[in-house]
């Protein structure tokens, strides 16, 4: 890979840090009046996600990481690893648990998501930022009791808790957003 | 917003109008004589860390000034008396939020004083200017370098040994700085975990390591060692000054020009052209005094509580 320079360091840019792929997040030029310049450097480790304070000497450079984000289909998980395939090639990438962990409660068959690969193996996976899943187990809907603005836990079919209206029942599908998992309506 | 329009409110504009104005009633009050020296010379100023920008004139080199300095010098030699100057520098790559490559500064030098007597002139001209509605409430405190070290980490930053400085570089920053120099760590340190805790108001921290020495004389202290007769000035927490009890001695002034080029050579820059002519003028006999140099934009940033230079300035590179 190619290597980047401080004043190449662009937000989202990936670098190899410490032997871990990172995306960068914010660069800011700072330098004493006589002093030498530097770069205080924000970065997101991509396999652990921790966010790093980094300052390197102007005009250092890191190594560019092997990271690509590719759209792919969810297949299946044999419960070792959770296939994805690319939709053009149908290329199919296995991931591994670490991979998929943050992702699992939102993840249905045949979502697309964006897998990020890091040499050519999935690094993780986000899933779509609107998911429409059924309410498997939650405490009976009130009924007419849609303005009172109540909240109740309900369970939905891939086992992600979210808080729904009181008025909403067991086998109701609803819009959940997977950044924040919050209830954005109910799917009629 | 396009691009054809000013970064900054005009507001700002008439702020930066008003204080040029203060500054320039302030140095007449005090009797001392505006220059108005050139900004393009045939010597580049020399120093490690700062890089001039090269142009050409009629296909000879020609360097835009960082500073002033070379030629006040001059002119202090050949008996001035108390001058500043209003005016631009240029500093090559220097860009992001509190750097611009051409930005304002204003520089004066008082003969027979020492840098102490300058950081209280300093202190009152801050005074003058950031003064909201005619009450001036800035706070001025004056700190040693070696104290600033002393509260935040325990240690005595002209003692401790490099390795133990590389080891709290390695920490601020990142292991990059392992085998870094002392002046370096330092400054990393400095800049990293001191001087966003500093006091609120302006900061004037003086004696800085002998590393650090620049243009400024040095001297013994108490405990010994060597320390630097150099102070800054920092507004709530933003580097806006920087000054010397001047270094006279044209033999020594030529030393610190060739280490200098050595280490600009060693890590790849250019090496620059030492300026003959400042030192015939050192030699020819630079009066005892001490000067000191200031950020404008540095200061209208910190009077507005903006924080990007961009915002005070008409046009910031950006927009160039």
């Amino acid at each position: 890979m190619a290597n980047y320079s401080t004043n190449e360091f662009r937000s989202g840019l990936k670098v190899m840090l410490d032997n871990d792929p990172c995306s960068i997040l914010e660069n800011e030029f700072v330098k004493p009046g006589k002093g030498q310049a530097f770069n205080r450097v924000k970065l997101r480790n991509l396999k652990t996600g921790r966010v790093l304070d980094k300052t390197f000497k102007s005009g250092e450079s890191l190594e560019g990481a092997d990271v690509i984000d590719m759209d792919m289909q969810y297949l299946y998980s044999d419960g070792d690893f959770w296939c994805f395939m690319e939709p053009d090639t149908f290329e199919q990438h296995q991931a591994a648990v670490s991979a998929v962990s943050d992702a699992l409660v939102w993840l249905s068959e045949q979502d697309i998501c964006v897998v990020t690969l890091y040499n050519g193996t999935p690094l993780s996976v986000t899933p779509p930022n609107h998911v429409e899943l059924e309410i498997v187990e939650t405490d009976p809907g009130l009924r007419g009791d849609t303005a009172q603005g109540g909240s109740k836990p309900a369970r939905l079919s891939t086992g992600a808790v979210v808080k729904v209206p009181l008025f909403l029942d067991q086998g109701d599908v609803v819009k959940v957003d997977t950044r924040t998992g919050e209830y954005q309506g109910r799917v009629k | 917003m396009s691009d054809w329009q000013p970064g900054t409110s005009l507001h700002s504009l008439q702020r930066r109008a008003q204080i040029m104005s203060l500054v320039r009633n302030f140095f007449a009050s005090q009797s001392v004589m505006e220059v108005d020296v050139p900004v393009l010379s045939k010597s580049g100023v020399i120093d490690l860390n700062i890089d001039g920008i090269c142009a050409t004139l009629a296909g000879a080199p020609a360097y835009l000034q960082t500073s002033p300095e070379y030629f006040m010098k001059r002119l202090l030699a050949s008996g001035s008396g108390d001058i500043y100057y209003l005016g631009k520098a240029f500093r090559d790559s220097e860009i992001g939020h509190k750097h611009n490559p051409e930005f304002t500064l204003l520089e004066w030098y008082r003969c027979g004083w020492d840098e102490h007597q300058l950081m209280c002139e300093l202190g009152d001209l801050a005074s003058q200017l950031i003064n909201r509605r005619g009450v001036s409430d800035l706070r001025v405190t004056k700190i040693s370098y070696a104290d600033c070290f002393q509260d935040k980490f325990g240690i005595d930053p002209h003692q401790t040994s490099l390795s133990d400085l590389q080891g709290l570089a390695v920490k601020a920053g990142s292991s990059s700085w392992a085998g870094e120099t002392r002046a370096n760590c330092l400054d990393l340190i400095f800049s990293l975990e001191i001087e966003p805790h500093l006091q609120k108001g302006l900061v004037l921290v003086y004696d800085y390591p002998e590393c650090q020495s620049a243009l400024a004389a040095t001297t013994t202290a108490d405990k010994g060692y060597k320390v630097s007769r150099r102070f800054e000035g920092f507004l709530n927490g933003l580097e806006i000054a920087n000054g010397y009890f001047e270094l006279c001695d044209p033999v020594e002034q030529r030393r610190r020009f060739n280490q200098d080029n050595v280490a600009r050579q060693a890590t790849g820059k250019p090496v620059w052209d030492i300026d003959t002519k400042l030192l015939d003028a050192m030699r020819s006999g630079l009066p005892a005094c001490a000067g000191v140099a200031l950020g404008l934009d540095r200061l209208l940033m910190s009077d507005l509580e903006v924080e990007s230079i961009d915002q005070v300035m008409p046009f910031s590179w950006l927009r160039c």
